[in-house]
């Protein structure tokens, strides 16, 4: 494979502009598990002039919901959901301070265009590798909205996670090159 | 008539929850790695080679392949002859759920109410699917679908005129439009026929069938290789970041219509497209 870039969190906009579609990654440092509705609370807080439960300037989101940990362990399974259901969420978000995001499938041209209004960068995950990537998250914890279950928002820390750059803040799209390579 | 507990049903139904979320079929894992074998692109072999050490640590450690742990949907076939002693069947099914997800550390994924969305906290309820058939057995099957697959899939009321290109096209249009969402390499489950709610099922039914089978009906099966061909070209491959192999099997299954109609359904599966059954 190409070479790995490894990436440190938090990501400053200069350093989130610097990654490009099709960059292989490793991801370390802290990042922060938010799925549909963790998602909803926040925009709510947001909308509401509140704060929101961290301090979202240079972070990553990661959009997962994880399976409860067995005994002795720091978290079950942990792969990405489709981020297009964040798509509704996530340019309010890149505006006033996220610089990744890390998911699979696609988003729409409002996200696309905010990342690259802002500097953010779109990461891409294996979808359905759930007990591998469990592997490389170190550290849980439910910081807000603990009633929503496995959708609460949670801090985790990863180290050596695996990810591809999709979307970088030009607006390069790796599924579209791919596809576009070996469509027939 | 055999009488069969309600506790039977529920213990059965707790340990294929379970069963089905560590460990993938045979069929699927040797189709995972023939498709990590031939895939052309870099990125998509290493996304295989992902995919199967994913599966294979699932196995070893006894843990989800993935973290979308499905919502249960659960296949009964029920003798005739069969009685459900000691508890009402669809209340035992749903228990061996609660049971099943509580136990084996599998996700709550459920919400009570699809506008208000509170999550029911135990996976239940499940969506059954009963059929009554001849004998005095009962075949419990679980099949946990995930949403990432589940929200690609499409029913569209095609007409006759439409035919089986019409067919083709909707089929090859649902899954490219789907995209990288599914978590490819997909399985293609096809309906056609019936009615609107029949379609939808038996594109479900589809997803079980074992990969590399292949309908029974020659014209079918041939309809099956066609679409297979036809959706490897698209160039989705796995993950969606390009590559040859975007699905690893199309089933289709076919049901008398009406006149005036041509039902046709498509349950997109992703690549850990789970399923255990048992028989009592």
């Amino acid at each position: 494979m190409s070479n790995v870039i490894k990436v440190n969190t938090p990501i400053t906009r200069e350093m989130a502009k610097e990654l490009k579609a099709g960059d292989i990654v490793s991801i370390n440092g802290i990042v922060y598990a938010a799925r549909d509705a963790a998602h909803k609370r926040m925009t709510e807080l947001l909308e509401n002039g509140e704060r929101l439960p961290f301090d979202i300037e240079g972070q990553v989101i990661y959009y997962v919901g994880p399976c409860p940990a067995k005994p002795g362990e720091i978290i079950g399974s942990a792969g990405p959901t489709t981020s297009g259901r964040m798509d509704a969420y996530a340019p309010k978000l890149i505006e006033i301070g996220l610089t990744g995001m890390i998911g699979k499938g696609a988003r729409n041209a409002d996200v696309i265009n905010a990342m690259i209004k802002y500097g953010a960068v779109y990461f891409g995950a294996t979808g359905g590798a759930g007990a591998l990537i469990a592997k490389s998250i170190v550290s849980e914890e439910i910081i807000a909205f603990p009633e929503l279950g496995p959708e609460a928002l949670r801090k985790l820390t990863v180290k050596d996670f695996p990810a591809i750059v999709i979307i970088d803040s030009s607006g390069k799209n790796l599924y579209e090159i791919g596809k576009a390579k070996y469509k027939i | 008539m055999r009488e069969i507990s309600a506790e039977k049903v529920t213990e059965a139904v707790e340990k294929l929850c379970i069963d089905s979320n560590y460990y993938l079929s045979s069929d699927l894992m040797k189709a995972l790695k023939c498709a990590y074998e031939n895939e052309e692109s870099e990125i998509g072999k290493n996304v295989m080679k992902q995919i199967v050490d994913n599966a294979e640590i699932a196995r070893a450690q006894s843990l989800p392949v993935c973290q979308d742990t499905g919502m249960a949907v659960v296949f009964i076939d029920i003798g005739q002859d069969v009685c459900i002693k000691g508890g009402g069947l669809t209340e035992a099914i749903n228990e061996g759920v609660r049971r099943g997800y509580k136990k084996g550390y599998l996700r709550k994924s459920v919400v009570i109410d699809p506008l208000n969305r509170v999550n029911s906290g135990d996976n239940s309820p499940a969506i059954i699917h009963y059929n009554i058939v001849e004998g005095d057995s009962l075949k419990i099957t679980v099949a946990p679908k995930g949403f990432g697959s589940e929200n690609m899939s499409s029913v569209k009321m095609l007409k006759p005129s439409d035919g089986v290109e019409g067919v083709k096209k909707f089929v090859i249009e649902t899954v490219e439009s789907a995209g990288p969402n599914p978590c490819p390499p997909i399985i293609v489950g096809v309906g056609i026929g019936g009615t609107m709610e029949k379609a939808a099922l038996l594109a479900k039914t589809a997803l079980l069938r074992p990969v590399g089978e292949r309908n029974s009906l020659d014209y079918i099966s041939k309809l099956e290789e066609e679409l297979l061909n036809s959706i490897n070209k698209l160039g989705i491959g796995p993950a969606g970041l390009g590559g040859r192999i975007t699905a690893l099997a199309v089933n289709v299954e076919v049901f008398p219509t009406h006149i005036a109609g041509l039902p046709v359904a498509v349950n997109i599966g992703c690549h850990v497209t789970r399923h255990a059954e048992i028989v009592i």
